[in-house]
């Protein structure tokens, strides 16, 4: 009910542009160092394990295809879906926990004002817009870090990376994962919302809301990856 | 203005509100006096539509509450202020923009018109120079202040104020309630002020009514309320213990 409530003041104008904005800083902007870096170091130790079990079948050109593909296809949205729970979902759940707690929520709806569409819309939409861009990042910046290793660590040569990436990764595989993308924002923005939202007042409820939502958005991202899976592939 | 009737609301199996009832005349500033956690503030927000009762009416500006459209409740709320006891200011603008919201989103107001009425607000409650500020830069008094700037900017015809003197000093305390009386006697509004601060309240309110287990046992005007024989009333009002404080002998002898 509140999913639907939230998505049907969020199809009706009007729409608070200038939050959406700042969330979407909040949300993608802020989450970009994070994700850089855990993007990097996914890349690169996808390669360096990846290397040697294709060397015992003779495949080790296909070092390319396997980390683009591992990031592409579920690393890369899996990941980023998680490490934005963390950083930003959770903050999330705190501001509005807090607004609950200190009767902000309760002052918006004696203003006359639809609390769902001031807090949680602008918190929704912007991680479904900031989700697909953060994970192509985490892609591109993996890749590149599945290159140092391999290339510049390993030697395999830079052609053959790039050039049996391009071979086998399609436009599906690129489609899959932004899908995957925009479930997964819907899920950050919703779970984390709805506890933020529904908050006990204190601290404790506060931070009990701000657990359950890290928890429960985690979860819910692995199990809504394998339906997402099941579907797109 | 307000009605009450017969009003029920409890909490699993603890019952609040016991049939409470009560009238507020238009222009009246009336008290809401009764122990801490005997339902005050549950009966403010059950006024305003926040929660519902279980059983009972209540009539603000001639509307039965209950029965009002999601659109019909917006209506009404914009003419009902509400000053929360922690203010319930947002707290991510200045003071000037949380002032200037109501009006931002509920009017068609331009910037140089918000920009008059905001800054004539803060002006009644003295806080034209903190407009910059932003709530946790400010002390308690200055915080209830802005909350009723906020609240008045909107022009309602009812105000109802949820314990606004809670956690400050005496001496604030005493500036915030005169602010509020004077703010009542200028604007004629009506109000209901939820409050512990015996006596000073009797100075700006016309009447006081007593929630006592559930229910309203008195509404009088203040002098009358003091001078009640009921003992109840005068434990409250008088801060005197009608009989034995037997958990006070308890604790004597703990020490």
């Amino acid at each position: 009910m509140f999913l639907g409530q939230t998505l049907l003041d969020t199809l009706t104008p009007p729409v608070q542009g200038e939050r959406v904005l700042r969330q979407i800083w909040f949300i993608g902007w802020k989450s970009m160092l994070v994700i850089a870096l855990t993007g990097t170091f996914t890349g690169m130790v996808v390669a360096l394990q990846g290397f040697p079990t294709l060397r015992r079948v003779g495949s080790e050109a296909l070092l390319g295809p396997m980390v683009s593909l591992s990031l592409i296809r579920e690393l890369g949205p899996v990941l980023t879906a998680l490490m934005v729970t963390g950083r930003a979902g959770s903050a999330i759940a705190a501001e509005i926990g807090i607004m609950r707690t200190t009767e902000q929520i309760d002052a918006l709806e004696l203003m006359g004002l639809n609390p769902l569409r001031y807090v949680v819309v602008p918190n929704v939409l912007a991680s479904i817009l900031a989700l697909p861009v953060l994970t192509v990042v985490f892609d591109v910046i993996g890749i590149l870090g599945g290159y140092l290793v391999g290339v510049r660590l390993l030697g395999l040569s830079g052609g053959t990376y790039f050039g049996e990436m391009s071979n086998y990764v399609e436009l599906k595989d690129i489609l899959g994962g932004i899908y995957k993308a925009l479930a997964f924002g819907l899920l950050i923005g919703w779970v984390c919302c709805y506890k933020g939202y529904h908050s006990r007042f204190g601290a404790e409820g506060v931070s009990a809301a701000t657990t359950q939502a890290v928890v429960n958005a985690s979860v819910l991202i692995l199990v809504c990856d394998y339906f997402v899976t099941t579907v797109v592939y | 203005m307000i009605r009450v009737e017969n009003l029920w609301k409890s909490f699993g199996n603890q019952e609040v509100l016991r049939g409470v009832s009560f009238e507020v005349q238009a222009g009246e500033f009336v008290a809401l006096i009764g122990s801490s956690g005997g339902g005050k503030s549950l009966l403010l927000k059950l006024l305003v539509g926040l929660l519902k009762p279980d059983r009972g009416r209540i009539w603000v500006a001639g509307k039965d509450v209950a029965a009002l459209s999601r659109r019909e409740l917006e209506s009404l709320r914009s003419r009902i202020g509400f000053v929360f006891q922690g203010g319930a200011l947002f707290d991510s603008m200045t003071v000037y923009n949380n002032v200037a919201f109501p009006l931002r989103e509920k009017t068609s107001l331009g910037e140089k018109d918000i920009y008059r009425k905001v800054m004539r607000e803060l002006e009644l409650v003295g806080l034209r120079d903190a407009a910059r500020k932003y709530p946790d830069q400010l002390s308690g008094g200055m915080l209830k202040r802005v909350a009723l700037a906020r609240t008045l900017v909107r022009d309602p015809e009812i105000v109802l104020f949820d314990e606004p003197t809670t956690g400050l000093d005496p001496v604030v305390s005493r500036a915030v309630l005169d602010l509020f009386g004077l703010v009542h006697q200028r604007l004629q509004l009506t109000g209901i002020l939820v409050s512990h601060e015996i006596p000073r309240i009797f100075e700006i309110v016309q009447e006081v009514a007593m929630l006592h287990e559930g229910r309203i046992i008195a509404v009088e005007p203040p002098d009358r309320l003091c001078a009640s024989p009921d003992p109840v009333v005068q434990e409250f009002v008088n801060g005197k213990s009608a009989g034995k404080n037997c958990h006070l002998e308890g604790v004597a002898g703990l020490i």
